[in-house]
C-alpha cells in the first residue's frame, strides 16, 4: 500500500478550530492586532454605553452651551449643552448596525449573482455585467439621495438601500473567483456527471470562492460605514436628536475654530472604527491566503 | 581530464518547520560539472532537483538557506556571493532556461525586442552590434528566416519556436554554463526530439557546459554525457549516462528504468512500490528502504555513502550493489492478459464532426453549425464491451474534443455517438437521462485540477454515490471505504484533502471517483501524464486491474505512444482532428504505418542513448487543418504531389487488420518504410 505510515499528520479540523485558527494567524502580525483590537473595542464599546454613559444623550442644557473639556464633561458639552463624551459613546451604534447588516445583505445579492454570472457566461453574463456596470456609473451618493426622500430614512430603507449600492462590487469579484475555478476540471467532471447548477455553485464553487467574497465584504463594510456617515452629514441619513459621528460632525462643524471638541471626538470615533475594520480586512485577506504572493525571479 | 567550471561540496539547503526543526530538501551534495560537458539531473517531483539546480547560480528560494557547504563557480563560493556580484555572472556567465520558458515570453513584445532586451542587460554590445547578434542567434536556434521572426509577437510563433527562442535569449550572454529546468516537458513528442537535437548541437559548437534538469529519461538519453540521479534530496547515482541507463547499479534507478514503458516491450512495465519519503520524514537508514527490493537489515539502521566505483566510473550510494552488477540487464515485462475481445459494441461514433466555431445568430437560433473546415471531422470508430481503445495525436489533434462529446461536454455538428447498440446519445448534457450519465465517466490528466480543493476525499468520493444512488449515513461510508480499498487506500485517507496527498494518490482519488458511478466506460483524458514515471506504471497498473475485475471499457487519451502501447488493445491515431489509421495496438507499431505514425514513432525518445529519435517531417504547426485532400499533407515526408493536396485519401486495409488513411498503397508503404 502507498505510503501508509503518512507523512502528513494535519488531522482534519472543526469550524471552530479554523476560524479560532485564523484569528490567531491575523493577530500575529501588529497590524491584524492593531486592526482586531480597534473593532472589538468598537464592537463592545457600542454594545456596552448604554449602561454606562454617563449624561443622557438628548439632555439639551442651554446654560452648558460648548462648554470645554473638564472633569466634568471629558470631551466638553456641544452648541445645545448635550455631552460630548455621551453622544461619541453612543454615535457609532446606528452606523454600525445598519452597515453591519447592509454588509451582509451587500454579500449575499453580489456574492450569488456574481456566482451564477461566472457559472453561466455566455450572454446572460454580458447583459447583468452591463446593467451592473451602467449602475455603478451612476454616483450612488445621488441615487441615495434619491431614494431616502422618496422612501424615508428609516432603518428599514437604508439597510437595503445601502446593500445594493455596495453589492456592485461584490459581483464583480464574485464573478471573477468564480471565473478562476470555473475552467477546473472538478468543475466539468461534476457538469459530465450531471450535477444541477445548484448543486455545484453550492458544492465545488462555493467552498472555492467564499475566501475572496468575505474579504470583498469586509472592505466594503468599511465603505459603507463612511457612506453612511456622509449620508448622515447631508441629513438624509439618522435623524437627530439620535447621536450619530456623522451627524454630529455635521452640526458642529461650523463651530469647529472655538469649540474644536466637539467636532474632532465623533471624527476620531468614526475614522478610527474605518481604520480597524480596513486593517481587519487585509489581515484576514493576508491569513487565508489571497495576499498577492510574491514570485520567484527565476 | 577536464578543468571543472562548477564545483559543489558537501552542499546542504534546507528550511526550518513551524516547529523550529530544520528539515534540509539537499543532503550533502558534492559533484562537479566540467566544462563543455552535459550533465542530466534526474530525479521524480519533490527529489531537490531544482533547488540544486538553482543553487548553481547563486539561487536560493524563499525561506530556504544553505546550512551548509559551497557551490564554486571558477573557485567563486556563488552562495556567498552579494546581488550586485551574482548580477554580474548571471545571465552572463551562468544562464538559466526555466520551465515552460517559451509560454513565459511577454506576450505583447517582439521577438526581436525581447532578445534584444536580453543582450542589453547581459552584454556591452553597441546598438549596431545587437542588431547583428539578434539575427545570428536566431539563427544559431534555426529559427526560419531570422529577419522575418524578430518581428513576430510570441503567440505568432509555435511551442517549440517559442522554446528555441527562450534558448536564443539564454545564449544571449554568451554563457559558459547553460541551466535548463525541464526544457522540453509540455512540448509535443516531434518537437521535443527537434528542440534536443538543437540543444545537443549547441553544446557541441559553443562548448558551452550544460545542466539538465528533468524527470524524463528519454530527453536525458538523448542529450546527456554524465547523469546524476537524486532521490529524497540526496545523490544516489552518478556516472557516464550509458552506464547509468544500462547498467544500472543502484536499486532506485534499476526500479525507475524499469517501469518506464518502452515501445520494443509489450504490456504493462513494472511498477515500484510506494512512494518518495517527504523532506523531514526520512528515517534513520537508507532513504530508499520502505521501495527496495534489495534491502536487508543493515539498510534499516545505516546510511549507506556515496562509494566511487572506478571500473564503471561510477559512483553509488547503496549497500549491495553488486548484486544488482550481476542481474543480467535483460528486461521482461509483465504480459497483460490480452483478452480476445468479443465483437459487442458499447460505443459507436459514426462520421462525428465537432466544431468549434463561433455561430451566428441565425445559426444558434435553427441550433445548426455550418463550419466547412471542422476542428474534428470524419470520425468512425465503433468501441467494444471491456476494450481499452487509444487516441494518439500531438497537442491539438483533437483527442481531448473527441473525448468531451461522448461525455456529453460538447456538441457535435453531424454524426452520431450511439451507446449500447441502439440508445443515441444527446449531445446536450441536459438531455441525457441519469442511467447514460452514469454510464460514462471521465478522468482528467491533472488531479491537481480535477479535484475540488476545498473537499475531503470523502466529500468527493460522495458525489456520485449520493447522485446516483442515493447512498447516505453508514451506507455511505462503506462504500467509500470500499471504493478506497478498490484503488489499494486504506480508510484513513476519507478526512484528507488533496493537498495532503502525494500526486499518485490524488490520481488514485480521481479513479476512484469514476468507479464510483459503476461506469461501462471510462474516458481518460492524458492520466498518467503529469505523474512520475515510478508513480505512472503504478496508476496504469492499477488501471488494468481494475479493468480485469469489473469489465470497464475505456477509451484512453495519450500523446505517449509507449504508454499507449502498454495499456490499450487498438490505437486510432489522429492528426488535426481527422483519423489516420486505426488498428490492433501490435500492428499500428509495425510497418507498414501511416506516414504520421511513421513520423510519430520515430519520434519516441527511449532511455537509451543508442537509439537515436528518426526526425523526418519538421516539427511545424498548423493552425488549421486544410480544407481539401489529406489532413497531413503540410508536413508529410512521403507527399505524392496534388493527389494528396486535392482528394480525401481513401482508407486502406492492411494485411494485419489496421487500416490507413493514405493515397500510397499498403504494399508500397510497406517498400518505402523498410528501406530506411
Ligand atoms: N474552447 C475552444 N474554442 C476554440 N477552439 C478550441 C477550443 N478548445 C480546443 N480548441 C481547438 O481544437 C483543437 C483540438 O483541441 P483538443 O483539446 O481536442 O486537442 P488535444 O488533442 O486534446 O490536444 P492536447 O494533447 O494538447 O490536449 C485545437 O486546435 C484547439 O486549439
Ligand atoms: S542501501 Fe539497501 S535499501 Fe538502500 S538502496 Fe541499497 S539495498 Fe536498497
Ligand atoms: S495521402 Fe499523401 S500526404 Fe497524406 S499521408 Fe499519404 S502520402 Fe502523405
Ligand atoms: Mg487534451
Amino acid at each position: 500500500m502507498e505510503n501508509s505510515k503518512n507523512i502528513f499528520n494535519e488531522n482534519p479540523k472543526s469550524s471552530l478550530a479554523k476560524v479560532l485558527d485564523i484569528i490567531t494567524t491575523m493577530a500575529s502580525k501588529p497590524s491584524g492586532f492593531i486592526g482586531l483590537a480597534i473593532l472589538i473595542f468598537h464592537v463592545i464599546l457600542a454594545i456596552s454605553s448604554p449602561w454606562f454613559a454617563p449624561y443622557d444623550y438628548k439632555a439639551i442644557n442651554p446654560s452648558l452651551m460648548l462648554n470645554a473639556p473638564s472633569s466634568e464633561f471629558w470631551f466638553g458639552t456641544d452648541s445645545l449643552g448635550r455631552d460630548v463624551f455621551t453622544r461619541t459613546i453612543l454615535g457609532g451604534r446606528t452606523a454600525l448596525t445598519i452597515t453591519f447588516f447592509g454588509s451582509i445583505i451587500a454579500l449575499l445579492w453580489g456574492g450569488l449573482l456574481g456566482i451564477f454570472c461566472g457559472l453561466v457566461g455566455g450572454r446572460i453574463d454580458d447583459i447583468v455585467m452591463r446593467i451592473v456596470d451602467a449602475f455603478l456609473s451612476i454616483p450612488w451618493i445621488l441615487a441615495m439621495l434619491l431614494i431616502v426622500s422618496l422612501l424615508g430614512t428609516t432603518t428599514e430603507v437604508l439597510i437595503p438601500a445601502l446593500g445594493f449600492f455596495y453589492g456592485k462590487g461584490i459581483v464583480r469579484v464574485a464573478r471573477a473567483a468564480t471565473h478562476d475555478v470555473i475552467a477546473k476540471d472538478f468543475i466539468v467532471s461534476a457538469k459530465a456527471r450531471g450535477h444541477s447548477n445548484l448543486s455545484i455553485i453550492w458544492n465545488e464553487i462555493l467552498p472555492n470562492v467564499r475566501d475572496a467574497i468575505l474579504v470583498e465584504g469586509a472592505m466594503r463594510w468599511s465603505w459603507m460605514l463612511l457612506g453612511f456617515s456622509s449620508l448622515s452629514f447631508l441629513g438624509f441619513g439618522v435623524s437627530p436628536p439620535t447621536p450619530d459621528w456623522g451627524l454630529m460632525i455635521s452640526n458642529a462643524r461650523g463651530l469647529m475654530s472655538f469649540a474644536w471638541w466637539a467636532v474632532i471626538a465623533p471624527i476620531v470615533g468614526l475614522s478610527s472604527l474605518i481604520i480597524g475594520i480596513n486593517l481587519t480586512a487585509d489581515a484576514f485577506a493576508k491569513a487565508l491566503g489571497i495576499d498577492r504572493s510574491t514570485k520567484a525571479p527565476v | 581530464m577536464k578543468t571543472n567550471i562548477q564545483e559543489i561540496k558537501d552542499l546542504s539547503i534546507g528550511f526550518k518547520s513551524q516547529k523550529g526543526k530544520q528539515i534540509s530538501i539537499l543532503r550533502n551534495i558534492t559533484t562537479n560539472i566540467r566544462k563543455g560537458e552535459t550533465v542530466g539531473i534526474v530525479g521524480e517531483s519533490g527529489s531537490g532537483k531544482s533547488t540544486l539546480a538553482l543553487a548553481m547560480m547563486g539561487y536560493i528560494k524563499h525561506g530556504l538557506f544553505t546550512t551548509r557547504g559551497e557551490c564554486l563557480f571558477k573557485s567563486q563560493n556563488l552562495l556567498s556571493l552579494n546581488n550586485k556580484e551574482l548580477e554580474e555572472i548571471r545571465g552572463r556567465k551562468i544562464a538559466m532556461i526555466p520551465q515552460n520558458a517559451g509560454q513565459a515570453l511577454t506576450p505583447n513584445l517582439k521577438i526581436g525586442y525581447q532578445i534584444e532586451e536580453a543582450l542589453r542587460l547581459h552584454t556591452d554590445y553597441s546598438k549596431t552590434e545587437r542588431e547583428k547578434k539578434i539575427s545570428e542567434l536566431l539563427n544559431q536556434v534555426r529559427l526560419p528566416s531570422p529577419k522575418i521572426m524578430a518581428l513576430r509577437y510570441p503567440h505568432e510563433l509555435s511551442g517549440g519556436q517559442q522554446q528555441r527562442v527562450a534558448v536564443a535569449m539564454a545564449l544571449a550572454g554568451n554563457p559558459e554554463l547553460l541551466l535548463l529546468d525541464e526544457p522540453t516537458t509540455g512540448l509535443d513528442v516531434t518537437t521535443q526530439a527537434h528542440v534536443l537535437e538543437l540543444l545537443k548541437d549547441i553544446a557541441k559548437d559553443t562548448g558551452t557546459s550544460m545542466v539538465y534538469v528533468s524527470h524524463d529519461l528519454g530527453a536525458i538519453a538523448q542529450v546527456c554525457d554524465r547523469v546524476i540521479v537524486m532521490y529524497a534530496g540526496e545523490i544516489v547515482l552518478e556516472g557516464p549516462v550509458r552506464k547509468i541507463l544500462k547498467e544500472p547499479i543502484h536499486p532506485y534507478t534499476y526500479g525507475l528504468l524499469k517501469s518506464i514503458p518502452k515501445l520494443s516491450l509489450a504490456g504493462l512495465p513494472d511498477s515500484m512500490p510506494g512512494s518518495q519519503p517527504q523532506p523531514g520524514n526520512i528515517g534513520s537508514g537508507c532513504s530508499f528502504y520502505d521501495r527496495c527490493n534489495f534491502s536487508n537489515d543493515k539498510c534499516k539502521v545505516n546510511v549507506p555513502k556515496l562509494e566511487y566505483i572506478s571500473e564503471m566510473d561510477t559512483s553509488v550510494r547503496c549497500f549491495n550493489h553488486s548484486e544488482l552488477i550481476s542481474i543480467t540487464s535483460e528486461q521482461k515485462s509483465k504480459n497483460h492478459l490480452q483478452k480476445e475481445i468479443t465483437i459487442d459494441e458499447i460505443l459507436d461514433l459514426k462520421d462525428v464532426s465537432i466544431s468549434y466555431a463561433k455561430q451566428g445568430i441565425i445559426d444558434q437560433f435553427l441550433n445548426k453549425v455550418t463550419d466547412t473546415n471542422p476542428t474534428v471531422k470524419d470520425i468512425n470508430i465503433n468501441i467494444n464491451k471491456g476494450e481499452t481503445i487509444a487516441l494518439v495525436g500531438e497537442s491539438g489533434s483533437g483527442k481531448s474534443t473527441i473525448l468531451k462529446s461522448i461525455a456529453g461536454l460538447l456538441k457535435t455538428k453531424d454524426g452520431y455517438i450511439k451507446f449500447d447498440k441502439e440508445k443515441l446519445l444527446s449531445g446536450d448534457l441536459k438531455k441525457r437521462n441519469s442511467e447514460d450519465l452514469r454510464s460514462i465517466q471521465l478522468i482528467f490528466q491533472n488531479p491537481d485540477e480535477s479535484l475540488n480543493p476545498n473537499h475531503t476525499v470523502e466529500q468527493i468520493l460522495s458525489q456520485p454515490l449520493k447522485l446516483y444512488f442515493g447512498l447516505t449515513g453508514s451506507k455511505l461510508k462503506s462504500s467509500i471505504a470500499e471504493l478506497l480499498e478498490k484503488v489499494r487506500l486504506g480508510a484513513f485517507y476519507m478526512s484528507r484533502y488533496p493537498r495532503q496527498l502525494s500526486g499518485g494518490e490524488k490520481q488514485r482519488i480521481a479513479v476512484a471517483r469514476a468507479f464510483a458511478a459503476r461506469p461501462d466506460i471510462i474516458l481518460c483524458d492524458e492520466v498518467t501524464s503529469a505523474l512520475d514515471v515510478s508513480v505512472q506504471a503504478a496508476v496504469l497498473d492499477l488501471l488494468q486491474k481494475l479493468k480485469e475485475e469489473l469489465g470497464t471499457t475505456y477509451v484512453f487519451v495519450s500523446h505517449d505512444l509507449a504508454v499507449v502501447k502498454a495499456i490499450s488493445d487498438r490505437v486510432a491515431v489522429l492528426y488535426q482532428g481527422r483519423l489516420c489509421e486505426i488498428g490492433p495496438s501490435k500492428n499500428v507499431y509495425q510497418f507498414p504505418s501511416h506516414p504520421y505514425t511513421e513520423v510519430l514513432i520515430g519520434a519516441v525518445l527511449e532511455p537509451d542513448p543508442d537509439i537515436k529519435p528518426k526526425l523526418v517531417a519538421e516539427d511545424i504547426v498548423e493552425e488549421k487543418p486544410p480544407e481539401i485532400g489529406c489532413s497531413f499533407q503540410g508536413r508529410c515526408p512521403r507527399i505524392i504531389g496534388d493527389k494528396c493536396r486535392n482528394e480525401t485519401p481513401p482508407w486502406q486495409i492492411g494485411d494485419n487488420g489496421n487500416a490507413i488513411r493514405c493515397h500510397i498503397g499498403i504494399e508500397e508503404l510497406k517498400i518505402q518504410q523498410s528501406q530506411c
